[in-house]
């Protein structure tokens, strides 16, 4: 393991929010449809924040090495995706730094994940077990 | 309208069992984009030492969230869902969730605080299958969000 996740990008388009909405049995319809998240005072349709936590989990587990290798997990929802209903959509970049190695031999990863270059969470790390 | 603070510490009986199922996990894994074999694959999940396929860290949302409903949904809290963002998310795993499992869900709430006009409540799932083996605690902190700061 290194000691940077260096920035990764995922693209999120519609298509993928109603691929999560299934999967995950989330259908609340700001993460669908336009006139209801307006509706709401958003500025419109946004991606699920457990979609954006999911594809931060991607990079961390591809960058420890092993899709188990995660004892935890945390963020703070800090800003919207909004993604557009274009073929582009919109795009999350996900970084993250090794800050600790734990008394347990576990590392401490703190995360980033910006989308058009606002924080969309705070406070995200994750902890790799020791291999 | 305050949340009903009485809620703070109360916990609720166990969940009916959630039957993890192989397609599920594949399912999910797909809807995220990832291809690791361990999600998709039994033979390579059974190479890195569990019984079938594991799921991304994840995929418990797919059962928590709706085993939450039992605390958010009740009258008694006073939650506005129509004004509620998800603030926070954590979870603590004992093992990763694997095909085959079922998984029993014990609600609680943890705290319920006032700011700013935003009220906030913390639930505490504790995940474990139904012989009793831990698997997974998972924090939710929801926000309602005040009138005026809609």
């Amino acid at each position: 393991m290194s000691e940077v996740l260096e920035p990764q990008t995922f693209r999120v388009t519609r298509a993928d929010l109603v691929r999560y909405a299934g999967a995950s049995g989330d259908f609340n319809p700001i993460h669908w449809s336009e006139r209801q998240a307006t509706g709401v005072g958003l500025p419109g349709v946004i991606a699920h924040g457990m979609f954006t936590m999911a594809l931060v989990g991607r990079a961390v587990t591809a960058w420890a090495g092993a899709p188990d290798a995660v004892v935890e997990f945390s963020v703070r929802f800090a800003r919207p995706v909004p993604v557009p209903d274009t073929d582009e959509g919109t795009e999350v970049v996900v970084s993250g730094t090794v800050k600790e190695i734990t008394e347990d031999g576990h590392t401490r990863l703190s995360l980033s994940a910006t989308c058009n270059g606002d924080k969309v969470l705070s406070l995200a790390q994750a902890l790799i077990r020791k291999r | 309208m305050s949340l009903d603070q009485s809620f703070v510490g109360r916990v609720w009986p166990a969940t009916e069992p959630y039957l993890v199922g192989r397609e599920k996990i594949r399912e999910f894994a797909r809807a995220i984009g990832a291809t690791d074999a361990e999600y998709h694959d039994p033979e390579a999940a059974r190479a890195a030492g569990y019984a079938d396929v594991v799921a991304p860290p994840t995929f418990p949302v797919v059962f928590t969230m709706a085993a939450s409903r039992q605390i958010i949904s009740d009258p008694e809290l006073g939650l506005d869902y129509t004004r509620v963002v998800h603030g926070d998310q954590r979870f603590a795993y004992a093992r990763p969730v694997v095909a085959g499992d079922a998984l029993v869900c014990v609600n609680a709430v943890e705290d319920i605080t006032s700011r700013g006009g935003h009220e906030f409540i913390t639930t505490r799932t504790e995940v474990s299958t139904e012989a009793g083996e831990p698997v997974v605690t998972v924090w939710s902190k929801l926000v309602q969000r005040g009138e005026e700061a809609k």
